[in-house]
C-alpha cells in the first residue's frame, strides 16, 4: 500500500463513515433544547450502548485480554468497581485496584 | 432555565463577571489533564498505535488518523481490517457500524452547549471532539459552566484529551513489539474499567442508573446471540425502557 493510498483510504473509509454521526447528530440537534423529551431519551441511550461496549470487551475481549479465564476478567472490573465505591468514589483508586487484579491474575495464570 | 447565562453580558449587567473564552479553554485543557480518562487515553493510544506499527503503517498515518477518526474502537478496526487485506467497502461498513454510538453522544451533549446565539458553525468542532471520555467530562463540568462559555470549555477539554491520546500514540508507536503481554492486557482493560466507574459516577436520574444496569446486561447478551448490530440494539432497547421507566416514576411522584 502507497503512502498516498493509505492516507486515501483514511479519509474514505475511515474519517467519512465515522464522522458522518457526528454531522448528523449536529444536525439533530438544531432546536432541540436540553428540557426537551427528546433530549433525556438521547441521553438513555447513550448511556446504555457505552454500558453494552463494555460489558461487551469484558465478556468478548480483543486481543491479549481474551487469552485469560473470563473469571479473571469479571472478578477484576467487579475488584475495581467496589473498590471505586468504598474508596471516597475514587475513581483513580477505583481504576488502579481493577488494573491490579487483573495483573497479578494474570501473572499467577501465566500468560 | 439558567437566566441570565445565554444573554451577553451587556444587557445583565447584575451577572457575576464571566471568564473569558480563552479562559474557558484553557480550563477545558486542564480539566482533560485532572481526569484518569487521559491517562487511560494514554494506555489505549499505545495499544492502538503498537498494533498499526505491527501492520506497516506510518506514525504520521496513525496521528492523522487519530485526528480524523477521534474513536478508538474505530481506529482498531480501519487498522486491522485495512491491515488484514479487507476491501473498502468492508471497511467503511465495519468502521460506521462502531461508531453509531457518536450520535447518542453528540445529541445528548450539543444541547448543553448551544445558547440562543451560537450558530451552527460554531459546533461543528465540538461535534468532531466528543467521544466518549470527552462525552463523559463535559457531562460532570458543563453545568457548572456559563453557557456562553461552554463551547470553549467543550474545545479545551476535546483537545485536552487528543494530546493524551496523540503521545501515547508516539510513545505506542516506538515501543512496538516489546511490550509483554501481561501489560498489554492490561492496556487492553483501561478502557472498560474506567467508563464503568466513571460512567457509574456520572449517573444522577433513575433513568441514568437503569440505562447503565440494562446496557451491561443486554450488551453481551445481544452480542453472544449474534444479533446484527447488537450495540444499536441495546442503545435503543436499553435506553428507551430506561428513559420510560424514569418518566413514568417521574409523574407518579
Amino acid at each position: 500500500m502507497s503512502e498516498l493510498h493509505a492516507y486515501a483510504l483514511l479519509l474514505l473509509v475511515g474519517f467519512l463513515p465515522n464522522e458522518i454521526w457526528r454531522m448528523l447528530g449536529l444536525l439533530v440537534v438544531r432546536g432541540i433544547d436540553e428540557e426537551s423529551e427528546f433530549f433525556m431519551w438521547a441521553r438513555s441511550v447513550a448511556v446504555a450502548v457505552l454500558a453494552g461496549v463494555i460489558a461487551k470487551i469484558v465478556a468478548f475481549p480483543p486481543g491479549a485480554l481474551a487469552s485469560l479465564p473470563p473469571g479473571l476478567r469479571l472478578g477484576a472490573i467487579a475488584c475495581g468497581f467496589l473498590a471505586f465505591l468504598v474508596l471516597r468514589r475514587s475513581v483513580l483508586a477505583g481504576v488502579a485496584a481493577g488494573e491490579a487484579v487483573l495483573m497479578l491474575g494474570a501473572l499467577a495464570y501465566g500468560i | 432555565m439558567g437566566q441570565g447565562f445565554g444573554k451577553p453580558m451587556l444587557s445583565a449587567p447584575a451577572d457575576p463577571p464571566q471568564p473569558s473564552a480563552t479562559a474557558a479553554f484553557l480550563a477545558g485543557f486542564q480539566a482533560a489533564w485532572q481526569s484518569v480518562l487521559a491517562y487511560v487515553l494514554i494506555g489505549t493510544y499505545v495499544g492502538i498505535a503498537a498494533l498499526a506499527h505491527d501492520f506497516g503503517f506510518s506514525l504520521w498515518w496513525v496521528a492523522a488518523s487519530t485526528a480524523l477518526v477521534w474513536a478508538g474502537p474505530a481506529q482498531v478496526i480501519l487498522i486491522s481490517a485495512l491491515g488484514a487485506g479487507a476491501t473498502a467497502l468492508e471497511t467503511a461498513l465495519a468502521v460506521g457500524l462502531s461508531s453509531a454510538r457518536l450520535l447518542p453522544m453528540v445529541i445528548s451533549l450539543l444541547p448543553l452547549l448551544k445558547g440562543p446565539r451560537s450558530s451552527g458553525r460554531a459546533l461543528v468542532l465540538p461535534a468532531h471532539l466528543t467521544a466518549v471520555s470527552m462525552w463523559i467530562e463535559a457531562l460532570r463540568h458543563l453545568p457548572t459552566w456559563p453557557r456562553a462559555t461552554r463551547i470553549p470549555f467543550a474545545n479545551g477539554l476535546g483537545l485536552g484529551f487528543m494530546v493524551a491520546a496523540q503521545i501515547g500514540g508516539a510513545l505506542g508507536y516506538y515501543l512496538a513489539g516489546s511490550l509483554p503481554p501481561v501489560l498489554t492486557a492490561g492496556l487492553l482493560f483501561l478502557t472498560p474499567m474506567s467508563f464503568l466507574i466513571s460512567t457509574t459516577r456520572n449517573c444522577r436520574l433513575l433513568s441514568d442508573w437503569l440505562a447503565l444496569a440494562l446496557g451491561l446486561l443486554l450488551g453481551p447478551l445481544f452480542a453472544a446471540w449474534h444479533l446484527e448490530l447488537d450495540l444499536l440494539w441495546t442503545g435503543l432497547a436499553g435506553g428507551s425502557l430506561a428513559y420510560a421507566v424514569g418518566r413514568l416514576r417521574a409523574r407518579r411522584a
